[in-house]
């Protein structure tokens, strides 16, 4: 790791205000990526500002339309939660399947939303929740947050400072685990609203970072099951292709996932 | 540099060092608790957790200053004297470790991982909560064993206090 | 047996440092003064190195040092040596490749170390090596054996035209081509044995320290035999000779082979110490160990086996090519040649056998015994082949295999091989029964139901363990005998230290080799203590690997106590006024049988002591030492049956079940024989299902890290379940066989013929990830 200077912020202001004083900085939260990276040596922040302990951005908020989650908030936490659980299951449990418990522990919404890794879990339920990206400057919606691999709408020193779930119907995630990251090789979450609007979001399967899946999408808004599934066709272009998992493999995944969403969801 | 003052093994300790520093090396380097484990550079093998706070995390992808002001236990921390923890003597009663190199990140972990679950564990759970943790050694059967020994022990030493 | 003797499953005794966090690995040293060594590895496969200028770093703060190849190469420092000849067909000696330990002038794999910063901190020493600034001139790479030995590929070394070290082959050609020529049935296969890294969790380390009044060298490494170490460091590196060079491995984090080599950075780290006037400390980063470490396994084979009309093996043919990476490494000569194709007889009569073997460069890092080395090769070949043959035959898997046992000993197999002992029957019943292996069509329909594929799977193995009579291994081109000793020094207050020259980084022998001086004595372990590790304190020795520390190590005890028995008794004799051969030992007592005149142990230790009253001319003390030289290796054998389920959606496996059922001979510690199975049998599924390496077409490594190269973890695994048929080891005193390496060495065939049968397709290559089985199933 180089050298930086870290700071401690008390307030989302003095973040903001730290980091526009660094000549490189760079915000930290629960660094189970920021700090990764910077061990290899492959980012060098001059200043690292730490939100992890601000105290108005930690916790979970019942809505009048949904759940918000303060954007410093732990993947645990979320997983633990009871008005997460009980309002969008399938995203508490996503929380739960992110890395491992010590990762789980640390690491934070708003650090991987912003982080957008296209094998990220978030991404995929911030989609197809439709979610809304609050931060010290605006607020974003979901479809127009993600802007490919590893990156996102957010400008230079922008905190995402809570994201906004709507309330739904029902909601269900399936991951099928990188054997070697553990990250999602490729996870399908699915939702359907109140109104009966269904949205699907892939992770890890498509080349351009988090995607929704319009085939899988309509098959559902006919028939929420996984049998409307079976003969979905998810093409194999534009997907991903490594040594664990080829385009033609993870287009399959898409489809099974969501099947499996589907039924995790009910 | 920055002077980081923190709780561990319940002594409060203050440490000058560059920010850069990992709390695994301030550990290791500054306070010579050598029982804390670096085993990869991916922040993935769990050879290096300690708790912080009570939470069973990694202490390479930790800034020392991070855990300024924090309450940190170690392996060494772990048993009252010459007690040993239920976990610790689980692990040896099981034949729970080969080389040690992994250990103390296990039994750190594994401890953090009862209190989660309190005696609700069975071994899928226990398997899949050790996911952060890799042993080259054991295959994990014995390892899965010693916590679900110590699960049962700790529910014990609990009704007992 | 004694509560602490042998067959005891005894609690270990070194696990109180480990699970308190007191445990002391090298990196755990601290010395005053200490500065850090750290690595500039060449980013390219193959180039010419053209300069380095380093005096932007040398102005860095708190560098020491920058030390590169040439400097190493001037300081008369020795090449890294291959320790075990071989002799192609043609009778040419194999064809090596200079290797120094920074390189000056080509680098080779991606990896390899030009130079070496010296700093007063870790931090500082990378800092500056950023700062130094290599001209490499690239040159092309080829990273796999079918390209490297295309005509016109690019050659590595000079000495090695074709970028061939040798074709070597075993058998009898004109025998096998003549059981072919009678065959009723012939199976033919084609396999990959997947490249492993090694990924002991303890990365490398070594500390280093020169003491210029003495002109003494101390070093701390993190190695499975010291003394090799600092032979080979004295005698072939010129780094000191060996009365100024003291190797100490403490604590050591896992080796499974890749701790056996002495590698570059532990001979600069020595160099460098004294050029630097200061200790030296190299701790590999994880990164540093997937490039560096020697990698295991990388074979392409293609075999044949010949089978009458009654489905018994007239024969067996395989040719083999072997990735040795860019450079020889200490024992690789030997994994491909006499690890390997002597057992390719497996458990099976195999009238004639011919196997050919080529060893081939390639510009990856360089490949050397992995748990198991050369045997898992040959049984996952073998036992895929007589899975394949009952597929094609359309036999029962195991009843091909009873078919075929081999049932009588000792047994002459054509390929070197002479087995002692073994009941292959006891072991596949065992397995089989506890599988139950008879229900399984009924539970594969009802997996069916369920839409999942399940299938089982059998592996029958046999290995040569106990590394070896020093006669045969020197005769076949080994550079070392492979004998072990062991000193037993009887204290004046009869508390006993055992110094072995085997060394445990995981073994436990700190709590067998103890239970073996309890069974013999009766004392309990804790007044015994097992010394190793440390040039200083013990007598030669050769170190821990290939299964060898109780049938070889635990065998120079047994020899060594003989000795002090045999004096002790005549001690006792002399005190009770009784004859030597009236004496007996129980209880830490030395009995008149017949009578109740007894002496204890510490009295007999403080009458050799204290030579008051000694039977005359004997010498005062009671320590003897004994240097075992084995008569034959040892053969433990076992069957291993995996039934498990394929995801036909995803490809995923999940085990249902996995059986072992090993022949180790006499277990001196069932929990530990158990533990050691356990591991062997993780390394072995993750070879299977999990671990690969892959390099791109330019020799860059791929799999680089655990975010890519997939190490088994507990959710992957199942729980085992084991048992053990014994036939006693003829060959030793105790009885014994090994144990380390079985379950490596019999996993992964089992697992793969399970998975080829449940998805009805013999067409899999290992690691059989997800997405391979998924293809494998739909095509
Ligand atoms: C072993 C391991 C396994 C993992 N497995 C998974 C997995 O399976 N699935 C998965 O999704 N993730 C996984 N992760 C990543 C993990 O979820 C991270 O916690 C997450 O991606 C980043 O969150 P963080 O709080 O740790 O962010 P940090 O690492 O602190 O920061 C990440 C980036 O986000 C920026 N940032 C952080 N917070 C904010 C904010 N509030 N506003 C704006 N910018 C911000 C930082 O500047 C930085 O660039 C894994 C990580 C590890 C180490
Ligand atoms: S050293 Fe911390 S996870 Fe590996
Ligand atoms: S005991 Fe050696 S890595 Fe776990």
């Amino acid at each position: 790791m180089y050298e930086t200077t870290y700071h401690r912020a008390s307030s989302v202001d003095d973040a903001a205000a730290a980091f526009a004083k660094g000549k490189d900085s760079k915000f930290l939260a629960g660094g189970q990526t920021l700090l990764p990276v910077m061990k290899q040596r492959l980012a060098a922040p001059s200043d690292v500002i730490d939100l992890s302990k601000i105290k108005d951005m930690i916790g979970i908020v019942p809505t009048n339309n949904g759940i918000e989650i303060k954007g410093a908030t732990t993947h645990y936490d979320v997983a633990e939660s009871s008005d997460v659980q009980k309002a969008i299951p399938g995203l508490a449990y996503l929380a739960s399947v992110i890395g491992d418990p010590a990762v789980r522990y640390r690491g934070t919404i708003g650090g991987s939303l912003a982080n957008n890794d296209p094998a990220a879990d978030y991404p995929a339920a911030v989609l197809a929740l439709n979610a809304t990206v609050k931060t010290n400057k605006r607020t974003i919606p979901a479809d127009d947050f993600f802007k490919g691999l590893f990156a996102t709408a957010l400008e230079d020193g922008e905190i995402i400072t809570a994201v906004s779930f709507p309330v739904t119907a029902k909601s269900g995630y399936a991951k099928f685990r990188n054997p070697a990251s553990r990250f999602a090789l490729t996870a399908v979450f699915v939702a359907r609203s109140p109104s009966g609007e269904v949205r699907v979001a892939a992770a890890g399967a498509s080349q351009s970072g988090v995607m929704r899946v319009g085939a899988i999408e309509s098959a559902l808004t006919t028939n929420w099951s996984a049998s409307a599934l079976d003969n979905v066709k998810v093409s194999a272009s534009g997907m991903l292709s490594d040594i664990h998992g080829t385009a033609d493999y993870r287009a399959n995944l898409v489809r099974v996932m969501a099947q499996r969403a589907v039924i995790a969801a009910g | 540099m920055s002077t980081v003052k923190l709780t561990v093994n319940g002594r409060a300790v203050s440490v000058d060092v560059e920010d850069r520093t990992l709390l695994v090396h301030l550990l290791r380097e500054n306070l010579n608790l050598t029982g804390t484990h670096v085993g990869c550079d991916t922040s993935q093998c769990g050879a290096c957790v300690v708790h912080v706070d009570g939470r069973a995390v990694k202490s390479c992808t930790m800034l020392a200053g991070q855990a300024a002001g924090c309450n940190v236990t170690t392996i060494e921390g772990l048993a009252k004297g010459d007690e040993l923890h239920p976990m610790q003597a689980a692990f040896r009663d099981n034949h729970g470790l080969q080389c040690g190199y992994c250990t103390p990140g296990m039994i750190m972990s594994a401890v953090d991982i009862v209190h989660r679950h309190g005696g609700k564990l069975d071994e899928e759970t226990v398997r899949q909560e050790l996911e952060g943790n890799i042993c080259r050694c054991t295959g994990y059967h014995n390892i899965v064993k010693a916590v679900l020994d110590a699960a049962g022990r700790m529910k014990v030493a609990q009704a007992a206090e | 047996m004694g509560v602490e003797g042998i067959g005891a499953s005894v609690v270990r005794k070194e696990d109180r440092r480990f699970i308190t966090g007191k445990g002391r690995y090298v990196d755990d040293v601290k010395l005053v003064g200490m500065t850090y060594a750290h690595f500039i590895r060449s980013p390219h496969a193959h180039a010419k190195v053209k300069g380095i200028d380093s005096s932007a770093a040398l102005k860095m703060p708190g560098v020491v040092a920058v030390l590169t190849g040439q400097q190493i190469v001037d300081d008369k420092v020795g090449n890294l040596i291959c320790g075990w000849a071989i002799t192609s067909k043609d009778g040419s000696p194999m064809k090596m490749g200079a290797w120094p330990a920074m390189a000056p002038e080509t680098v080779r794999f991606v990896g390899q170390a030009v130079a070496v910063v010296i700093a007063d901190t870790k931090n500082l020493a990378k800092d500056a090596a950023e700062a130094v600034v290599v001209d490499y001139e690239e040159l092309p790479a080829v990273a796999d054996v079918r390209s490297a030995i295309k005509p016109g590929a690019v050659q590595l070394h000079p000495e090695a035209p074709g970028n061939i070290i040798y074709d070597w082959h075993i058998g009898d050609e004109a025998a096998t081509k003549d059981a072919f020529s009678k065959a009723a049935n012939v199976v033919t296969l084609e396999l990959t044995n997947n490249r492993l890294v090694p990924n002991a969790m303890e990365p490398r380390a070594a500390v280093a320290d020169y003491d210029a009044a003495e002109e003494h060298y101390t070093l701390w490494t993190t190695s499975q035999n010291p003394h090799v170490a600092r032979l080979v460091l004295s005698a072939f590196y010129n780094i000191a000779p060996e009365h100024k060079l003291r190797v100490i491995a403490p604590d050591v984090g896992g080796g499974f082979g890749s701790k056996i080599y002495i590698y570059p950075e532990e001979m600069v780290a020595l160099w460098a110490s004294k050029k630097v006037g200061r200790p030296v400390k190299w701790t590999g980063d994880r990164s540093e160990a997937f490039l560096t470490d020697a990698h295991g396994r990388d074979h392409i084979s293609k075999a044949e086996m010949a089978f009458d009309k009654d489905n018994k093996i007239l024969g067996l043919r395989v040719k083999t090519h072997a990735n040795f990476g860019a450079y020889m490494s200490l024992f690789s000569s030997a994994v491909p040649t006499y690890l390997y194709a002597t057992l390719l007889s497996g458990q099976y009569v195999i009238p004639a056998i011919y196997a050919e073997v080529v060893a081939v460069y390639t510009n990856t890092t360089p490949v050397d015994a992995y748990r198991g080395a050369g045997r898992p090769e040959a049984s996952y070949l073998l036992e895929r082949m007589m899975e394949t043959a009952a597929r094609q035959l359309k036999v029962d898997p195991a009843e091909l295999r009873k078919t075929n046992f081999i049932t009588q000993f000792p047994y002459q197999t054509p390929v070197i091989m002479a087995y002692d002992i073994g009941n292959f029957h006891a072991s596949i019943d065992a397995a089989m029964k506890a599988i139950d292996y008879a229900g399984f069509p009924a539970r594969k329909a009802k997996a069916k139901a369920d839409g999942k594929l399940r299938g089982i799977g059998l592996s029958c193995y046999i290995e040569a363990c106990g590394i070896a009579p020093s006669k045969a291994v020197g005769s076949l081109g080994a550079g070392v005998g492979l004998w072990e000793s062991a000193e037993i020094r009887v204290n004046p207050v009869g508390t006993i230290e055992v110094l072995t020259g085997t060394h445990s980084h995981g073994q436990g022998h700190e709590t067998a080799f103890a239970q073996i001086i309890s069974e013999r004595l009766g004392v309990p372990i804790s007044q015994v203590s097992i010394v190793h590790g440390d040039t200083d304190k013990v007598q030669f020795g050769m170190g821990t690997y290939g299964s060898r520390s109780i049938a070889v190590g635990g065998a120079a005890i047994v020899k060594a106590m003989e000795k002090v028995e045999a004096k002790a008794k005549k001690i006792a004799a002399h005190a009770l006024e009784a004859s030597e051969s009236d004496i007996v030992i129980e209880n830490g007592e030395f009995k008149v049988t017949g009578t109740d005149k007894s002496i204890a142990l510490p009295m007999v230790a403080l009458a050799a002591y204290t030579a008051h009253n000694l039977p005359d001319g004997m010498e005062p003390g009671l320590k003897e030492t004994a240097f075992y030289d084995p008569t034959n290796f040892t053969f433990p054998a076992g069957a291993y049956i995996c039934e498990l389920e394929v995801d036909p959606g995803t490809g995923k496996t999940s085990f249902v079940n996995f059986v072992a059922a090993d022949d180790f001979g006499r277990l001196i510690n069932p929990m530990i024989v158990e533990g050691q199975v356990h591991g062997g049998l993780a390394q072995g599924i993750g070879q299977a299902l999990l671990e690969g390496v892959v390099y791109d077409g330019t020799g860059q490594l791929v799999t680089a890290s655990f975010m890519d190269y997939s190490m088994p973890r507990a959710d992957d695994l199942p729980s085992f379940k084991l048992s053990h048929t014994t036939t006693l080891c003829p060959g030793n005193p105790l009885g014994v066989k090994g144990c380390g390496e079985a379950g490596a060495i019999g996993a992964s065939a089992a697992v793969i013929n399970a998975i080829t049968d449940a998805i009805g397709n013999n067409k899999l290559e290992m690691p059989a990830t997800p997405d391979r089985v998924w293809h494998a199933i739909h095509g």
